[in-house]
C-alpha cells in the first residue's frame, strides 16, 4: 500500500518499468517499500513457522493494538527526519501530554474530549517551541530535543505527583483503543477506503488527461487498485474474524493518510522536502526556512501527544513509565527501516506504519516464542543496523551512478 | 540592443563584510534587451553585486533604481516582486525534487475549488506548464519527473535559468553560467541566454569565462577590488582590454612589458 502513495505521480514509461531495471530500482532504494514489504512478509513467515499462533486473527489485532501508538509518535518522526533533523524527546513528549490528560480527566474532572485537546495543544506547543529554539539560536535539534527529553521527563513526574500512576477510567479515552466495531460496520469503512481510494485514482488520472498530460496505464492503475482493495478486505476479514475492526487503528490509518497527503500533495509537504533537500535553495526560493522548521516540531510534538494519548488509553493508566523505556528509540527507527532517510529530504509517512509493523511483528513474535527481553533488545537492533546499511548502500549506488 | 532609461540601474552602491570592502560606489544598469557581462578577478566583488540585487544581503549605502523608480531590497522577496531574479553559481536546486517541484518551488501553483484550503498542490497545470516552458526556451530533458539531482551539469543549469523566467521577470542576474559545463553545454546554455534577450529581458552574467561573455555581451562592465574598473562595448573592444581592467596593469604594462600577470593577447581563456 505505500507503493500507491509514493509512485503516483510517476510518467506512465514508468509504470511497466523491465525487470532488470525493477531489480535496480529495489537494491538502490527507489522502491524501498517494496522492500520492506518483502522483509516484513519474511519475518511473518519465520514466525508463522516457529509458533502458528502468529498469523491467528487475535494476534494480528493484537500486533495492530500494539504498534498504533508508536506509529503514531514515527509520523511526526518522519516529518522531522524529512527535514534532516531529529527530535530525541518524542518519548518524553507523549508520556507527559498523556499525563496532562490523565491528571485533568481523573483529578480535575475536566470533560474527556477537553483533557485530550489540552493535551494536544501541550505537544504542540512543547514542538514549537523546541523548534524555535533550535532554528532562531542554530542549536543542533539533537541538543535541544535532548534536553526536552530530560526535561519533559522531569515534568511528568511532577504532574503525576505523589501517587506516581493515575488509571484512566473515563470510556471516551479508554475507548480509543478498546473499541471494535461490528462486522457489518467494517464492511462499510472497508467499502469506503476502497471506493474513496479508487475515486482518487480516476480523478487524478482525469485531471491530467485534461491539462493533456501522459497518464498512467489503465493496467497500471487497475494493479495499484486491485493491491488496496485485497490488503483492505484480507485486513477486514482478519479483524472481524477476532474482535472487529478497531477504532485505533483507523485513527492510525487516518493520520497517515492525512499526513502523507500533507506532505506529498500540499504546498507545505513541498517545502519540507525542499528544506531537507537543499535548506539554502529553498530560503532563496522565497521559503520561510525558520518557519517550516518550527511547524515541523510542532508537528512531531502533536503526534508525539497523540501517541501518548493513544498508549495510555491501551495500557488503562499513565505511570512514570510512560514514554520511557525503549519508546522513543522504536519511533524513530520505524522510518528509518522501512526507508525514510536520515540525511533528509527522502521519505514517506507510509514509512512510519510500515516501520512500526517491522518492530512489532519482531517483538510481538519474539513475544509469541517466550524469548527474553535481552534476545529481543539485540534482535531489534540488529534489524535496525541492517536497515541503515542497506539505505546507506543504496546511497552509495545512487551516486556512483550519478544520482545524488 | 538597448533604448531609453534602464531598467535597473545602480548609483554609488557600497557594501563591507567587517574590514573588507566588498563593493565600493558602484554605478552599474541594464537595460531591457540588453545582456550585460560582469567580469573581473576573484574577489573582485562580482558575486557581491548580483547578491545584493537579489537581496541576499542589502546594501550599507547607495541607490538602487528599478524601472526609474527608488526601490529598497532587503530581502530576496523584494527583489522577486520587482521582477529580479537571479540564478545562482551554485544552483540552489534541490536534487531530492524533479524538474517541476524544482521550477515551482517557492510559487506552487494551487488547485482550485475544494484542494484549495489545504494548498493542495496542482501537479497537473504545474507539469503542463513546465513543458511549454522547457519547449518555448528549446530545453531538452529526459522526463518532467526525473529528480534534479539525475541530470547532467547543462540539463541542471538550463532547468536553473528556465526556473528564473516563471515569475515573469525583467531583469535576470547569472551567476557563472558555465562554470563547469563541457563545450556542447556551453553553448545549449548560451543559446538560452540569447532567447532571453530576445524576450526583451535585462541579462546580467557574471563569468570568468571572456570568450563565453564576448560570445553572448552587448556590454562588458569590469569590477576590481570592489570598484568599477572599466565598461566595453563588446563590439568595439577586444579581450586585452578587458584583461587589462581586470588586473588593472594596463597602465604599467607600457612600461613593464612582459608582465606575466598582465597577460598575454587573449590571456582571458587563462582568467580562471
Amino acid at each position: 500500500m505505500s507503493e500507491t502513495a509514493t509512485t503516483a505521480p510517476a510518467p506512465a514509461e514508468e509504470a511497466m518499468p523491465r525487470p532488470k531495471e525493477t531489480l535496480r530500482r529495489l537494491i538502490q532504494g527507489d522502491l524501498a517499500s517494496l522492500r520492506v514489504v518483502i522483509g516484513l512478509a519474511l519475518i511473518w513467515a519465520i514466525f508463522q513457522f516457529e509458533n502458528d499462533r502468529f498469523l491467528s486473527a487475535q494476534n494480528l489485532t493484537n500486533l495492530m493494538l500494539q504498534i498504533a501508538a508508536t506509529g503514531l509518535i514515527s509520523i511526526g518522526v518522519v516529518y522531522v527526519l524529512l527535514l534532516g533533523e531529529i527530535d530525541l524527546s518524542v518519548g518524553a513528549v507523549s508520556g507527559l501530554a498523556a499525563a496532562v490528560m490523565a491528571v485533568l480527566n481523573v483529578k480535575h474532572g475536566w470533560n474527556p474530549y477537553l483533557a485530550i485537546a489540552a493535551a494536544v495543544a501541550v505537544g504542540m506547543a512543547i514542538g514549537v517551541l523546541q523548534g524555535s529554539l533550535f532554528s532562531r539560536f542554530v542549536v543542533p535539534s539533537f541538543v535541544v530535543t535532548l534536553a526536552g527529553l530530560l526535561a519533559w521527563q522531569g515534568a511528568l513526574l511532577q504532574v503525576l505527583g505523589s501517587t506516581g500512576s493515575i488509571n484512566l477510567t473515563d470510556p471516551k479515552i479508554t475507548g480509543l483503543a478498546n473499541t471494535f466495531y461490528s462486522d457489518a460496520v467494517g464492511w462499510i469503512i472497508a467499502a469506503v477506503v476502497v471506493g474513496g481510494y479508487g475515486a482518487v485514482l480516476f480523478l487524478g488520472h482525469r485531471r491530467r488527461a485534461a491539462a493533456g498530460l501522459d497518464s498512467e496505464s489503465f493496467a497500471g492503475m487497475g494493479v495499484r487498485f486491485g493491491l488496496v482493495a485485497v490488503v483492505t478486505i484480507v485486513a477486514t476479514t482478519v479483524f472481524n474474524s477476532d474482535r472487529g475492526v478497531p477504532l485505533a487503528v483507523l485513527i492510525l490509518l487516518a493520520f497517515v493518510v492525512g499526513m502523507e497527503y500533507v506532505v506529498k500533495r500540499t504546498g507545505f509537504g513541498r517545502h519540507v522536502f525542499a528544506v531537507g533537500g537543499n535548506a539554502e535553495a529553498a530560503r532563496r526560493a522565497g521559503i520561510r526556512v525558520n518557519g517550516i522548521r518550527v511547524a515541523v516540531f510542532g508537528i512531531a510534538g502533536t503526534m508525539a501527544a497523540i501517541g501518548g494519548i493513544m498508549a495510555a488509553s491501551r495500557l488503562l493508566a499513565v505511570n512514570q513509565n510512560s514514554g520511557g523505556n525503549e519508546l522513543l528509540l522504536l519511533a524513530i527507527a520505524g522510518p528509518v527501516i522501512a526507508g525514510t532517510s536520515l540525511f533528509g529530504g527522502r521519505g514517506s509517512v507510509w514509512t512510519a506504519l510500515m516501520g512500526a509493523l517491522v518492530i512489532g511483528s519482531i517483538s510481538n513474535g519474539m513475544d509469541l516464542l517466550a524469548l527474553s527481553s535481552a534476545v529481543k533488545f539485540m534482535v531489534t537492533g540488529g534489524v535496525l543496523l541492517l536497515a541503515v546499511l542497506v539505505d546507506a548502500i543504496a546511497r552509495q549506488q545512487r551516486s556512483a551512478t550519478g544520482r545524488v | 540592443m538597448s533604448d531609453g532609461a534602464p531598467l535597473l540601474e545602480l548609483e554609488g552602491v557600497s557594501k563591507r563584510f567587517g574590514p573588507v570592502q566588498a563593493l565600493d560606489r558602484v554605478d552599474f544598469a541594464v537595460s531591457a534587451g540588453e545582456v550585460v557581462g560582469l567580469v573581473g578577478d576573484n574577489g573582485a566583488g562580482k558575486s557581491t553585486l548580483v547578491k545584493t540585487i537579489a537581496g541576499i544581503h542589502g546594501a550599507d549605502e547607495g541607490t538602487i533604481r528599478f524601472e526609474g523608480q527608488a526601490v529598497s531590497i532587503s530581502r530576496p522577496q523584494d527583489a522577486t516582486a520587482l521582477g529580479i531574479a537571479t540564478v545562482y553559481q551554485d544552483l540552489a536546486l534541490c536534487d531530492n525534487l524533479d524538474v517541476v517541484a524544482n521550477l515551482f518551488l517557492g510559487r506552487e501553483e494551487v488547485s482550485a475549488g475544494f484542494g484549495q484550503a489545504s494548498r493542495q498542490l496542482d501537479e497537473a497545470r504545474m507539469e503542463h506548464q513546465t513543458g511549454e516552458l522547457l519547449s518555448n526556451l528549446a530545453v531538452t530533458i529526459p522526463s518532467l519527473r526525473s529528480e534534479v539531482g539525475t541530470l547532467s551539469g547543462g540539463q541542471r543549469q538550463q532547468v536553473a535559468v528556465a526556473r528564473s523566467l516563471l515569475g515573469e521577470p525583467k531583469v535576470v542576474l547569472l551567476d557563472e553560467p558555465t562554470a563547469a559545463l563541457g563545450v556542447a553545454q556551453t553553448a545549449q546554455v548560451l543559446n538560452l541566454i540569447r532567447r532571453l534577450r530576445e524576450r526583451e529581458l535585462g541579462v546580467v552574467v557574471i563569468s570568468h569565462n571572456l570568450v563565453d561573455v564576448f560570445e553572448v555581451a552587448d556590454r562588458i562592465f569590469v569590477l576590481r577590488l570592489g570598484a568599477a574598473a572599466g565598461e566595453f562595448a563588446a563590439e568595439s573592444t577586444t579581450e586585452e582590454h578587458v584583461v587589462s581592467a581586470i588586473t588593472g596593469v594596463g597602465s604599467e604594462r607600457e612600461k613593464q612589458n612582459g608582465d606575466p600577470e598582465a597577460g598575454a593577447p587573449g590571456g582571458g581563456g587563462g582568467e580562471r
